[in-house]
């Protein structure tokens, strides 16, 4: 089996991998670059739970090549945090209480980034509309909706608070 | 045994700490099942029937064997014999034949996806290819797919010895018949001013975990064995496992992975001794994961079933008899938890003279595994539905029907002594008193519907240590793999025994060496029993602290209390001393304190909730919207109310989801043909609205804490809810589960309805 | 042996190539012929190799081909769509939005936001789903597809382009390259609706599509077009006759609903029976023409 060689950007640092032309992106980023953040449910891009940002974009990294990767800017879960400071969607989705199993909580959180960074003060039915395609069975999506909510406040208020600080 | 806890203060109990876990969680780094690697380890795939029922006549593993990178293949002949009678296997009692069999077939396949045989290979991918390789000679028969069909005289036999109860040495499909019987049915129907009987099909569906099945095992040279895998109970794990392979359980060690849901579905095992088997034939790790379509072709969904009810009630809406046929869908082997809906079925309600049939029916289907209140909600549907109709006919509020007739502390129970201090109607009047109820309802084609429902809870056995270190803080150490946020409650308890901030205490999910036996994560049970188990563990603790603070202070062990969170002198001359300032004194006092406490947990309470539900119904295409919900249930006390919260929601829209598009497709060949979730419709963000939640607390005097067990029982009202919900929105009374527009638009022409008039316009 | 969706890509030899000029991939797709197949958003026929529905061994990534990314209008010639345009950027896109809201409605329903933010319209179309969500809105709108091969350029109505379920008139070594839509007439307009049980996610259970151009209160020019109640994207002309040159209201409104009912061929499936849909395709097509004549109206204000 012929492998490829590939270079992207994965949460914000140039990689270098070999990977087989059959092996998705998600088999990629699990079995390759040992990120096992973005989760397998259903291969079928149903569930959401492999959910990455391609180029600023929310997509299902199961139904993406490994080969298709080139040259792209990649965000996966483990490239939310800075550092150890947490994005505030994840500060909101703890105290929340967003995640039960945990299992849904990647995808969810890479495609509530791909929202808030695009709509910054989405209304709940935009919040619902754009996490439709990301699956939950332990929560019933209400603690879910409720932090991103609050999250894409406080990145506004915080980037308010930068902005005054820069002045 | 506990006073009232509504009347105790709690600093700790009751507020809403960050998990433990949640960083790991909300950051990629906690490790489930499938994110398991090792140093040479090998992949497996497993080769499922495409055929609903068949013998098996050969199975030829040679072609597949010669492929590179192929290292085993298993198929029944590598298993031993297994007794075909009930056994307890660790805690459980099973049957380990059919255990056996379900794991991989032998001599018959049993359901579309029924497991053959298991390969092990250096790659997944070549794994699969070799499963093509295998060549299984079939003699298809004709398949079984619904209860009736079961139990038609004639009909084709799927497991040959299978006897049952009461028909003696007769071949059949129907494993078990059970009746229930009080007082005198003709005479509580001839009291009856009204009386409604229908019959409901509920379809089969699946608890819908996003993680699929996985295992990793480990077998060494020594014979000793490590299995990680994503359960909920790993020392079932470890006995079931050791029964399948033939292996002693003293000999395997499980490692509870974080998991990513359950819902009862991973509470038995189907890949564990798959793996350990292979790691014994290869001498490597193994790792199997399952992908979503062998989920829902392959692991237990929950019983469709046929339910027939007859209620009776005055015409002041009280109950005075009930009559039920029940047959629930054992798939291919016996155990659906058709004996457990029999019991709930008529729970609620106190009232005298029922009869209860109920029937456990093989059928070509995947053998059926828990789904959280098993066999509660298809009861429910039919049980509070019919109330509904009743409660319409004497003109009374259907909430109020429930209240009339709902059960209270001294009232019989179905399995046991009377009920001690319960929620139920409590449940009901909350949503009567709720805003949402309150509210007014208006527009065409829209309904507000309510249902009630109740479920057991477990007991059970569970450990718990709980260790101070030296620098004060503390590690509690209990078996419950943590599939809600449990934990945390965990550790509440433990601070709050201690007087110690939540921050300080670590929770920890242990593996099965380093923990007293632990029953399965479900039957809402881990804050009931591990908490009970961990409370008393914590108190272990406070006793030997108690001692020690005594000994440093010259003072009798009587005169030393914990106060406050605060290790006190009774009279004065000594300050009270935190658990922090006497930590760094134990090694000079006598040693590491370590709390214990093993329990097999009496005092369940039992789990009531009630559900109102809003919809509209678009009357032409029939679509139903879910407009508004709010759940109501008794947690006895709310340990951590944002969990209890979630698992009210989360079994509020699997309920949904039962309601209006789940269900198992078969074809007429017995084919599985949504086995995936584009067609296995779950509700998404975009379908629910927010669940309003009211927590009841009327504590549980079986707890120390009056804690009742909240994981389960709000699953069982939603579909009668939204039936409900949906005749009082288009007039139509739903028989049939799920409620989809298809559905839905039948029974509108059956009914003469508004759909009638739109096809009458269009001609 | 029927098709399970989820398992594994199990082809012992999958080759990737990238190509980035027309020329270049229609020279690897002859090459190969029914063992090789464009990739555009994947998703679709990645899903089916693993269900084992289809078997290339090439799969030809036409994304860095640049009149496949083409997305550009002309108030003269219309919109050109390439092939691999994702559906986003059909939606996102202002001239879209503004003369093909029902081509940009009917992008923005399929899947979830993931998918479309991968799926391509073109990749869809070529897929030959008669469930698909854009095709019915892309006939109406009257498009034509532009497709490459080795003999050279030809070009296929798109009401045409489908034959039966995962069949198009796509020959081995052929491409699509572009859909072209006509510019849209004055007082024109489209819309495209779409019934399915959940509110996202699903495959759709019917869809109907219409594009209107009225003259006052007379329809000038209709046409209706539906998903998932025949082997193929179904052009309906029936139903465009029963409005074209007559008064728009309830009575040309309900025969064109009739036509359309009485045109379609549902069958029963998991996703719904065949009563439910023949009702349902009354349903949206009525609904579908009064969104259309609506924004018609306003396109012919503005």
């Amino acid at each position: 089996m012929k492998k490829v060689l590939v270079e992207a950007n994965i949460n914000g640092e140039t990689v270098e991998f070999l990977c087989e032309a059959r092996q998705s992106l998600l088999e990629t980023l699990r079995d390759v670059l040992n990120l096992t953040g973005s989760k397998e449910g259903c291969l079928t891009g149903d569930c959401g739970a492999c959910s990455v940002m391609v180029d600023g974009r929310v997509v299902c990294s199961c139904l993406m090549l490994g080969a298709e990767a080139a040259g792209k800017n990649i965000t996966t879960v483990e490239g939310l945090a800075t550092g150890n400071q947490l994005h505030p969607l994840q500060q909101k989705f703890l105290e929340n209480a967003a995640l039960q199993c945990g299992i849904c909580t990647p995808g969810f959180l890479v495609a509530a980034k791909a929202l808030i960074d695009k709509n910054p003060n989405p209304s709940e039915e935009e919040v619902r509309y754009a996490l439709a395609g990301n699956l939950c069975r332990c929560t019933g999506y209400d603690k879910i909706v409720r932090a991103v909510i609050e999250a894409a406040k406080a990145v506004k208020s915080g980037a308010a608070e930068s902005r005054a600080g820069a002045r | 045994m506990a006073e009232a806890t509504s009347n105790r203060k709690f600093r700790v109990i009751g507020t809403r700490p960050i998990r433990h876990d949640g960083v790991d969680k909300v950051t990629g780094r906690a490790k489930y099942g499938a994110d398991y690697s090792f140093p040479g380890m090998l992949h497996g795939k497993v080769l499922r029937s495409p055929h609903a029922h068949a013998v098996i006549k050969s199975i030829k593993v040679d072609k597949a064997l010669k492929l590179p990178g192929v290292k085993a293949i298993i198929t029944a002949d590598d298993l031993p014999e297994a007794p075909n009678k009930m056994q307890q296997a660790g805690e459980m009692a099973i049957n380990p034949s059919h255990l056996s069999r379900n794991i991989l077939a032998r001599g018959k396949v049993l359901y579309d996806g029924h497991a053959i045989a298991a390969v092990a290979a250096t790659s997944p991918h070549i794994a699969e290819e070799a499963l093509k390789l295998i060549e299984v000679d079939y003699e298809v028969l004709p398949p079984v797919m619904t209860v009736e069909a079961a139990m038609k005289p004639g009909a084709p036999i799927l497991i040959p010895d299978l006897r049952n109860n009461e028909e003696g040495d007769k071949q059949t499909n129907v494993a078990q018949h059970m009746q229930f019987k009080r007082g005198d049915l003709d005479k509580g129907f001839k009291a009856a001013d009204y009386v409604v009987e229908r019959e409901f099909k509920t379809a089969m569906v699946h608890q819908g975990y996003i993680e699929p099945h996985n295992a990793v095992a480990i077998y060494n040279n020594d014979g000793q064995a490590t299995i990680y895998c994503s359960t909920q109970g790993a020392f079932d794990v470890r006995s079931l496992s050791a029964q399948v392979v033939g292996v002693e359980p003293g000999k395997i060690k499980v490692v509870p992975a974080e998991i990513g849901g359950g819902f009862g579905g991973k509470t038995t095992v189907y890949l564990e001794p798959l793996a350990l088997a292979l790691s014994k034939k290869t001498g490597k790790p193994v790792k199997l994961v399952m992908t979503r379509s062998e989920v829902l072709r392959a692991s237990g969904p929950t019983s469709g079933s046929t339910i027939k009810i007859k209620m009776g009630c005055t015409k002041d809406g009280k109950i005075t008899a009930a009559q039920v046929w029940m047959a629930y869908e054992a798939g291919g082997f016996p155990g659906s938890p058709v004996v457990a809906g029999a019991m709930c079925i008529l729970a609620p309600y106190d009232f005298e003279n029922l009869l209860i049939d109920a029937y456990d029916v093989v059928v070509n289907r995947p053998k059926t595994a828990a789904y959280r209140a098993p066999g509660a909600t298809n009861a429910a549907m039919a049980s509070e539905t019919v109330l509904d109709e009743l409660a319409e006919k004497c003109g009374i509020d259907p909430l109020d029907m429930r209240i009339k007739n709902g059960v209270k502390e001294g009232s019989a129970h179905p399995a046991g002594p009377p009920y001690k201090r319960i929620g139920y109607i409590q449940t009901c009047e909350a949503i009567k008193n709720s805003p949402h109820y309150k509210s007014k309802l208006e527009g065409p084609n829209r309904g507000r519907g309510v249902a009630t429902g109740f479920w057991f809870n477990a007991g059970m056995q569970s450990s718990a240590t709980v260790n101070i270190h030296a620098d004060g803080s503390a590690s509690v150490v209990t078996g419950s793999p943590d599939i809600g946020g449990s934990r945390v409650s965990m550790a509440m308890i433990t601070a709050e025994v201690l007087g110690l901030e939540v921050t300080d205490v670590r929770p920890l999910t242990a593996d099965t060496d380093s923990i007293g036996h632990t029953d399965v994560t479900g039957g809402s049970r881990v804050t009931f029993a591990t908490g009970m188990a961990v409370y008393e563990a914590a108190q272990d603790a406070v006793r030997q602290l108690r001692e020690r603070a005594a000994k440093l202070w010259e003072r009798k062990v009587e005169d030393v209390e914990m106060k406050d969170g605060k290790l006190t002198a009774k009279g004065n001359g000594v300050p009270p001393m935190s658990v922090k300032e006497i930590a760094s004194k134990l090694g000079r006092t006598g040693g590491p304190i370590t709390g214990r406490a093993s329990v097999n947990a009496r005092g369940v309470g039992a789990a009531f909730a009630a559900t109102c539900v809003d919809v509209e119904v678009d009357p032409e295409t029939f679509k139903v919207q879910i407009l508004r919900c709010t759940v109501a249930q008794d947690a006895g006390k709310a340990i951590h109310p944002s969990y209890v919260e979630g698992q009210m929601q989360g079994g509020t829209a699997q309920g949904i989801g039962w309601a209006l598009n789940e269900e198992y497709i078969y074809d007429d060949k017995g084919i599985l043909r949504n086995s995936g979730l584009l067609d296995y419709r779950m509700p998404t963000c975009l379908d629910l609205p927010m669940i309003e939640t009211i927590i009841v607390e009327e504590p549980n005097p079986g707890h120390p804490l009056g804690v009742r067990g909240v994981g389960e029982v709000s699953i069982v009202p939603p579909p009668a809810a939204v039936a409900n919900a949906i005749y009082r929105a288009i007039g139509v009374r739903m028989t049939e589960l799920p409620m989809s527009p298809p559905r839905l638009l039948k029974a509108s022409l059956k009914r003469g309805g508004a759909a009638d008039a739109h096809s009458a316009a269009a001609d | 042996m029927h098709a399970r969706p989820g398992g594994l890509v199990t082809l012992h030899e999958l080759n990737y190539a990238a190509p980035n000029s027309v020329a270049e991939a229609v020279q690897i797709l002859r090459q190969h012929g029914e063992n090789a197949r464009p990739l555009a958003g994947g998703t679709d026929i990645i899903i089916q190799m693993r269900a084992g529905v289809r078997h290339p061994t090439h799969l030809v990534d036409v994304k860095k081909i640049p009149e496949l990314r083409e997305l550009s209008f002309d108030a003269k010639s219309g919109l050109k769509l390439g092939a691999a345009a994702a559906c986003v950027e059909v939606y996102e896109n202002r001239d879209v939005k503004r003369h093909y809201p029902g081509l940009a409605e009917a992008a923005h329903l399929i899947g979830s936001l993931q998918i479309q933010n991968r799926a391509a319209v073109g990749g869809n179309l070529c897929n030959g789903s008669p469930a698909a969500d854009t095709t019915p809105a892309l006939i109406v709108l009257g498009a034509r597809a532009r497709i490459a091969g080795p003999n050279g350029e030809r070009e296929v109505a798109v009401e045409d382009f489908c034959v039966s379920p995962g069949r198009t008139v796509l020959q081995p070594g052929e491409l699509l390259v572009q859909i072209l839509i006509p510019a849209p007439a004055p007082n024109s307009s489209d819309a495209y609706l779409r019934l399915i049980p959940r509110n996202e996610m699903d495959i759709a259970v019917v869809g109907a599509g219409v594009a209107l151009t009225l003259d006052g209160d007379k329809v000038k020019a209709a046409r209706v077009a539906l998903a998932a109640v025949a082997p193929r994207p179904l052009f309906v002309a029936k139903a465009g006759e029963a409005l074209a040159g007559k008064k728009l209201d309830d009575a040309s409104i309900a025969a064109a609903a009739r036509a359309a009912m009485d045109a379609s061929t549902p069958i029963d499936d998991m996703r719904g029976t065949a009563e439910y849909r023949k009702h349902v395709v009354g349903v949206l097509t009525r609904r579908a023409i009064k969104i259309a004549a609506q924004r018609a109206r306003n396109a012919g204000k503005a």
